[in-house]
């Protein structure tokens, strides 16, 4: 396991780093940034996965495994893919 | 020294040397996480231009793929099945929702999605805690305080985005629902969570406790979001976005996972500059828009004395002899837009303007329907280039020079009185439509918008009032500049 004070350091460092690169996303591509910022907070799908995969013969954590993958799984999918959605209807503003 | 001891100090230098079990493979792991945060970083990068966003979010995606795949080689993993079925029925969920969702249903599929991430991080920390504590071993304090955490959060944001989708898709009531004494009935029950998460620092080995905290929290994140309403949306759901990332963090510190850290990080900072520029833009607290409610106030104007005898209807023939003398059009789209789904018409309007050499650009308030940017992704599925959508300070410069300005189911966002200096939107920053030279107003009635104030700019001279839904009415225009032509 991680020292506790390396990963408060990560946490903290990512959280200035987020509010960096995220006060520069203009107000048009605000929802998209909602809907991908979404699909990345699937990333507990790693966990879930984890999670589901640890036992044999399945006890409630696989239970809890394999509900939080399928959970975590539609939030990545279908956030990845509606903000890809909408992303390339912005793109094909630009052209015309 | 033989090989193996020299092997075996070379990985125990990759890998952390303070905690001493770390092999060789651990470490190839975390360098993954590593770059699929950088993946995740550069993806958020991509999204400040239009341009670059499809790019963005693709390198985004294949940090998760990245973080995904080396997970599965994982040494724990003992069994594939269940977390393949897991992938396939989350998978077609995923994809179907994504495909099939209208534009104008948006929100409340982020919503939706929200909350889902939070339940996955609810169920992760209760698994790692039923394992940590099998083995008869103590779990350490990080790992309880970060299990009572995740579970806290995520179990907020679950139910409070279910809550929130509820709201959105009509399914619920979206005004807001008011409990009596909700703000104790709050404050006992955080006290109860914190209570709980006490006592499963000290007791970790039962797992009820968990369930308990859980089951309270979800309770808070229902009674959290039930008295907010409609227009106060894009408010809840930045918040709850930023809470989804919060527990993705909190359940990384459960796990030990760098990967699950950042990227919660960085969606929970997300989810906190979209919550202040909505607040911002509202000119209302955070705690102003969670604990209180909008309302008239006592002694204000009602909307007879404000409108009687000075509010003009108008037609669509009418409209379309306006603008046919217009050299510059503003429109200015609201909820409404979304409700009546007329975004295909406002194009049409917008290029029988132009073909008639009509300036015509788009204004967008920031908290404009009900999620951040919720007016831009309507237009931009009409085809509506981002160029001609303007935020507020932009547009603002430009109204006096305007000659007609279109407002499209818009009330509190171009309400003069947040102007004044007292009133509930006082204050708010509001598209200066009455600066123009004519005001067409697209509305189903002269009903109050969500702060249930009467509109002083229906009732102003240069503001002609075209009462229909958004669709028909802008059919009408559409209809009666083509006969002119």
């Amino acid at each position: 396991m991680l020292d506790i004070v390396t990963l408060i350091t990560i946490f903290v460092l990512a959280i200035y780093v987020g509010f960096e690169v995220i006060t520069k996303v203009p107000p048009t591509l605000h929802t998209p940034l909602m809907s991908g910022s979404n699909a990345i907070s699937g990333v507990t799908i790693i966990g879930a996965i984890l999670s589901a995969g640890s036992h044999q013969d399945p006890t409630l954590t696989t239970w809890l495994g394999v509900t939080a993958v399928i959970f975590a799984t539609i939030n990545v999918v279908g956030g990845f893919m509606v903000t890809h959605r909408m992303l390339k209807m912005f793109s094909k503003g630009k052209k015309r | 020294m033989n090989f193996q001891n020299i092997l075996h100090s070379v990985f125990a230098a990759v890998g952390q040397s303070t905690s001493g079990t770390m092999d060789f493979r651990t470490s190839m792991v975390n360098l993954a996480y590593l770059v699929a945060a950088v993946l995740f970083i550069m993806g958020f990068k991509g999204l400040s231009h239009p341009r670059k966003a499809v790019r963005g979010n693709m390198l985004g995606s294949i940090g998760m793929l990245i973080a995904v795949l080396v997970t599965l080689i994982n040494k724990d993993i003992i069994d594939y099945r269940w977390i393949m079925i897991g992938l396939a029925v989350g998978g077609s969920i995923g994809v179907l929702l994504a495909v099939k969702i209208e534009m104008t249903s948006m929100p409340e599929l982020v919503g939706l999605f929200n909350g889902l991430g939070g339940g996955a991080s609810v169920m992760v920390a209760g698994g790692a805690l039923i394992e940590s504590t099998i083995g008869g071993v103590n779990p350490t304090m990080q790992l309880m305080v970060a299990t009572s955490a995740s579970g806290l959060i995520g179990a907020i944001t679950l139910w409070g985005s279910l809550v929130a989708f509820g709201k959105l898709s009509g399914k619920i009531t979206s005004s807001a629902i008011l409990l009596p004494a909700r703000h104790l009935i709050n404050i006992v029950l955080a006290l109860a969570a914190i209570t709980m998460a006490v006592m499963i620092v000290q007791d970790p080995t039962n797992m009820m406790n968990y369930w308990i905290l859980v089951g309270i929290a979800s309770v808070l994140g229902i009674l959290a979001v039930i008295p907010i309403g409609g227009a106060d949306m894009p408010v809840v759901i930045s918040l709850l976005n930023s809470y989804s990332g919060l527990a993705a963090a909190a359940t990384g510190f459960v796990l030990s996972n760098t990967g699950l850290i950042i990227a919660g990080s960085l969606v929970g900072a997300s989810g906190l500059i979209l919550t202040k520029i909505m607040c911002v833009a509202m000119n209302r607290s955070l705690a102003n828009v969670i604990f209180g409610v909008l309302g008239a106030e006592e002694g204000a104007a009602t909307a007879d004395e404000i409108y009687a005898g000075k509010v003009k209807s108008t037609s669509g023939d009418e409209v379309a002899m306006i603008l046919e003398d217009a050299q510059r059009v503003v429109i200015a789209p609201g909820y409404g837009l979304a409700v009546s789904q007329s975004q295909h018409q406002v194009r049409d309007l917008m290029n029988l303007l132009e073909a008639m050499d009509i300036e015509v650009e788009f204004a967008i308030h920031p908290v404009a329907g009900r999620m951040p940017g919720h007016m831009n992704v309507l237009l931009a599925e009409a085809d509506i280039p981002y160029e001609k959508l303007k935020d507020l300070e932009e547009i603002n410069t430009t109204f006096a020079e305007t000659d007609v300005v279109i407002i499209i189911g818009a009330n509190d966002v171009v309400n003069p009185d947040a102007r004044k200096e007292t009133g509930p939107i006082a204050g708010m920053p509001i598209l200066d439509v009455d600066k123009a030279r004519t005001c067409i107003v697209i509305k189903r009635s002269l009903s109050p918008g969500f702060a249930g104030i009467p509109n002083p700019l229906f009732a102003m001279d240069s503001t002609l009032m075209l009462f229909g839904d958004g669709k028909k009415a802008l059919l009408e225009i559409i209809t009666a500049l083509k006969e002119a032509s």
